[in-house]
């Protein structure tokens, strides 16, 4: 029970510490926006759509969209943390380290769900698309976990490289393509108005996703940050 | 306090420490010199649980490492030449983020205290990345302290601070040190460890190659001692 509330109290300290130090700075969340923003901007102008063509490629915009920005985001999160050599100070506590990925992760997730709340109703306009369907929501949600579960790990590994800005993309992307596979089915399948029971596959693919990918980065993190 | 026996780490085919055997008693200063490269930051970092040894025995505190490496952590302080401290969030924050991982307890206090012993107490609320380089050691050596460890290790924090701010920096660690804990800190700047440590370690090519107290080799003499000891 100790060891539980230790390590609750961990995990909540990186977490309260990285809203607290991106509340100052806005870099992360300004940088991932901008760049999500611009990445729909450009598909918009590049792709002259009607309304049918864009209830189906509207899912696999959304997700290059999100799978970009995130990765911007997951390399900066980590990039802070090797900066100072901070990395090294959260290394140093007398924590359980599955603490600090965890604390780390529930940090990326929550700048990858705010970055999305602002992106669909941008989306939504600029598409002619309602993406406000809760349905979506869940398939984004369950998608976005997938993805910042094996990013965070993934940037922990990339950060202690010299080239980190490149190597994330080209660990990451091979490993979350199943994820990024579900997810582009499961919001297509939503937005072209199929039945759930048609959809339920490609969400049950993401749940199962989800948990294999934390248990691993669970597993695998204190191999990943020791030398 | 501190045993190591045989330590072996090696970095791909490049084997850095060699067999390494180092003794430390509670209440020792010891400095490590050595020229670059002679493998002063892998031993420190092994000793702090953030490297894993090939082979060898190192106890901390009365635990084994890698085997026991929390309990080890919760009896260490470490200062680098890096801060190891956010520079977006304020002096006080940034000790108040370190006191939740030690789980440090009547942490507003301990942290009041911290801040005066370190002399920044005036500027607890000013953002660490406005601090100068020697005002971030400062406050590093108060992050190590915080949760009151038995052990610290400093390496080479002197680097990259100006006459001014080395200055304070040693009285900081005079401080740390009269607490009665055991200290092992890597230096180049052979003047100012003379002054603060009670042993001085020479380590080259992964060893221990030779050892003094402060008694047998004066503030004076250590320069001829660590050129001697490189020259054997």
């Amino acid at each position: 029970m100790k060891n539980f509330r230790n390590f609750i109290r961990a995990l909540t300290a990186v977490v309260r510490k990285d809203m607290a130090a991106e509340w100052r700075s806005r870099e992360l969340f300004t940088a991932m926006l901008v760049f999500a923003l611009l990445v729909i901007l450009i598909f918009n102008f590049a792709l002259e759509l009607d309304a049918r063509a864009r209830a189906s490629i509207t899912s696999g915009v959304l997700w290059v969209t999100f799978a970009f920005a995130g990765t911007l985001g997951l390399n900066r999160s980590m990039a802070i943390e090797k900066d100072r050599g901070c990395l090294d100070g959260l290394l140093l506590a007398p924590v359980d380290r599955s603490a600090i990925y965890f604390g780390k992760a529930i940090s990326n997730l929550v700048f990858m769900f705010v970055v999305e709340i602002v992106v669909l109703p941008v989306y939504s306009v600029l598409y002619n698309i309602n993406l406000v369907n809760p349905q979506l929501l869940l398939v984004i949600f369950l998608g976005s976990i997938g993805y910042v579960a094996v990013g965070t790990l993934l940037s922990t590994m990339a950060v202690q490289a010299r080239t980190r800005d490149i190597l994330l993309p080209i660990l990451l992307f091979p490993l979350v393509v199943p994820v990024l596979i579900a997810a582009v089915k499961a919001s297509g399948g939503i937005l072209q108005d199929f039945a759930w029971e048609e959809i339920q596959g490609w969400v049950n693919l993401l749940i199962v996703y989800d948990v294999i990918f934390i248990a691993i980065a669970f597993m695998f993190f204190d191999f990943v940050v020791e030398e | 306090m501190i045993t190591v026996k045989k330590l072996v780490k090696r970095f791909g085919p490049k084997t850095v420490l060699r067999g390494l055997d180092f003794d430390v008693e509670a209440g020792e200063f010891v400095a490590l010199l050595g020229p670059n490269g002679a493998g002063k930051t892998t031993f420190l970092r092994i000793l702090s649980s953030l490297s894993r040894p090939a082979m060898g025995e190192v106890r901390v505190a009365g635990y084994q490492l890698p085997n026991q490496a929390a309990a080890v952590r919760r009896r260490l302080g470490v200062v680098s030449h890096l801060p190891l401290l956010y520079g977006d969030l304020t002096a006080e924050e940034n000790l108040r983020f370190y006191g939740r991982m030690y789980a440090v307890e009547s942490l507003d206090e301990r942290i009041a205290e911290v801040l005066e012993i370190v002399g920044l107490y005036p500027r607890r609320r000013d953002l660490v990345r406005t601090f100068s380089r020697g005002m971030q050691q400062r406050l590093a050596i108060g992050r190590a302290v915080l949760h009151d460890p038995e052990v610290m290790l400093f390496d080479e924090p002197h680097t990259g601070l100006d006459q001014e701010a080395c200055n304070m920096l040693d009285g900081v660690l005079q401080e740390v040190a009269a607490k009665g804990r055991t200290v092992v800190m890597t230096s180049h700047d052979l003047a100012r460890t003379a002054d603060l440590a009670s042993r001085f370690d020479v380590l080259s090519k992964g060893k221990i190659i030779d050892s003094a107290t402060r008694e047998q080799v004066t503030p004076n003499d250590l320069l001829a001692f660590y050129r001697g000891a490189l020259a054997k």
